[in-house]
């Protein structure tokens, strides 16, 4: 985490610490960039794309929350990184060039969230039908759907 | 390769396996291009199964949603408690007792070992390996009996709860899991006489649904598919959990990366699992408490709550209202048979989860499935699929 703020510290926007796991606060222009490097510096190398999740701050703004669960298997470490999104058409560059199993990750996010990932592939819905109406794990979504 | 006809030159076929198909194992769709008998692209379509388990957890008690996490992989309801009682447990701050630990450690293995022996069970009928499958379940029933015999239940078990266990386990229950221990090696050995050496069984899986080292990393594949490429990552190694540094027990790696050392890797692992097992009986205390002591957050007694007022009022406020633990974010992962099932809650400081996510390790290894069996015959899509173990409760949630 210092590694990164030395790199360059305008990657760095908070730091958040809870119960032992760190969570780095990171700008949305700047994601890939430090996606890229924490792969690459020899000292850091998280290659392994845990889990990509969003979480709706609804009515909060910037309201989409992306949480980017990192592993480092050659230092045993984790890291969370976050991205905020605004709402209601959120975009974010897509992690997929970088972590390959960010795929089916983000097309998840895009089909329950309706979060666009620019540069993905093949965002399509994945766990709704194709031609479901809405985003069903948004704040605003009622849990037994619109009647 | 071009045939021309006499309507023109020939066109790949697109053909249907599933959502409906016997070795897909629940309802999996994969759209195969094929020249011939050859797969050009495989193209998983998912979600047949999806209930909307993490929306659900939103609108429900933290205690409550344990429930739901046994619906999410039905083949291993107990690693599923397991991760999602860990995580709250985390976001909390509750030490659990020493000898629920143990207790939890002991049926997550004997959770993989069934696990496992459906996915033996099923694989090898798949390759054509009918009697196989009889084994395995005949061994699975055992372990069913002890999942009923302790919780009540034999697949939605529930047993798990956020500081400790729902119950103490009854007397007599680990002489059941002793007998189970004791018979399980030689199970073991009879199916690998069955199959190891079978040259039909290696025919079909040797050389089959290659993963290369980078693959698997890139892909994001964890558990017995991520050891048998050679990646020595196992979270009970890596991140230990629940007490999972105090028992002695080897990752099973292996560099073949084909069906064939998935299924060697899967089954040292059910040996390793035996191992785990005998030392948490000898470890488990024989009383003490089964639950951590957090007034306000785990129930009171049956005994406290009847006789004391603070334990009628705990127990009360707990089961109309819950507990709330502080606002924030935790990912807990454990290694459940599948691989690295993470459990990832954000809660507003409110008696509900405000976000939960499961991070199902099917759902990212069946990610995989074109590196395996692209360029390989239709026959070996059958044993890629096998070989992948998934379960489409948990792909779909």
């Amino acid at each position: 985490m210092q590694k990164l703020r030395d790199w360059d510290p305008q990657v760095v926007a908070d730091v958040i610490e809870f119960r032992g796991e760190t969570t780095v606060v990171v700008p949305a222009q700047h994601l890939l960039r430090a996606c890229e490097y924490l792969i690459s510096e020899p000292s850091l190398r998280f290659s392994f794309l845990s889990d990509l999740t969003v979480v709706d701050r609804f009515p909060i703004e910037p309201r989409f929350e992306m949480n980017y669960h990192l592993l480092s298997l050659d230092r045993k470490e984790r890291l969370r990184l976050r991205v905020k999104i605004s709402g209601p058409e959120p975009a974010v560059a897509s992690v997929t060039p970088l972590w390959p199993t960010a795929n089916w990750h983000e097309r998840e996010a895009f089909d329950l969230f309706g979060v666009r990932f620019n540069g993905h592939p093949d965002l399509t819905r994945i766990l709704m039908p194709d031609e479901w109406e809405g985003y069903p794990l948004r704040k605003d979504y009622p849990v037994e759907g619109f009647r | 390769m071009t045939i021309e006809t006499p309507a023109g030159p020939a066109q790949p076929m697109v053909l249907n396996m599933g959502p409906q198909h016997p070795s897909t194992h629940g309802v999996l769709r994969v759209i195969l291009e094929l020249d011939g008998e050859t797969v050009l692209s495989a193209k998983s379509v998912i979600g047949y199964l999806h209930t909307g388990i993490e929306k659900s957890c939103e609108s429900k008690t933290y205690s409550q949603c344990i429930t739901l996490t046994d619906r999410i992989d039905y083949l291993s309801p107990l690693s599923n408690n397991l991760g999602f009682c860990l995580a709250a447990e985390k976001l909390i701050g509750i030490e659990v007792p020493k000898r629920a630990q143990y207790i939890r450690v002991l049926l997550t293995e004997l959770t993989r070992i069934s696990s496992h022996l459906v996915w033996l069970g099923t694989h090898a009928i798949d390759l054509g390996a009918m009697s196989v499958f009889l084994y395995c379940f005949r061994e699975r029933e055992e372990i069913m009996k002890i999942y009923e015999y302790i919780s009540g239940q034999r697949m939605m078990t529930s047993y798990f709860r956020i500081g400790g266990l729902a119950l103490e386990p009854p007397p007599g229950w680990l002489d059941r899991v002793q007998r189970v221990v004791d018979a399980m090696p030689g199970h073991i050995d009879e199916y690998e006489t069955l199959l190891t050496e079978n040259r039909i069984w290696k025919a079909r899986t040797v050389g089959v649904g290659i993963l290369s080292k980078q693959d698997a990393i890139a892909m994001g594949i964890s558990g017995p598919l991520l050891r048998a490429s050679g990646v020595p990552y196992d979270v009970r190694k890596m991140f230990p959990y629940s007490s999972y540094e105090e028992f002695d027990f080897e990752m099973k790696t292996d560099d073949g990366a084909d069906c064939y050392a998935r299924y060697k890797v899967r089954v040292a692992e059910m040996r390793e699992s035996l191992k785990i097992i005998r030392q948490a009986m000898n470890k488990i205390p024989a009383d003490g408490p089964f639950r951590a002591d957090v007034p306000g957050v785990i129930p009171p007694s049956r005994e406290e709550m009847k006789t004391s007022i603070e334990g009628l009022i705990y127990h009360f406020k707990i089961f109309t209202e819950g507990f709330a633990p502080p606002p924030g974010e935790v990912y807990q992962a454990i290694e459940s048979p599948r691989g690295e099932l993470g459990t990832f809650i954000a809660s507003d400081g409110t008696p509900k989860p405000y976000r939960v996510k499961f991070r199902a390790p099917s759902f990212v290894n069946l990610q995989s499935l074109p590196n395996l069996c692209v360029g390989r015959l239709i026959a070996d899509v059958v044993a890629c699929i096998g070989t992948t173990d998934i379960v489409l409760g948990e792909v779909d949630r």
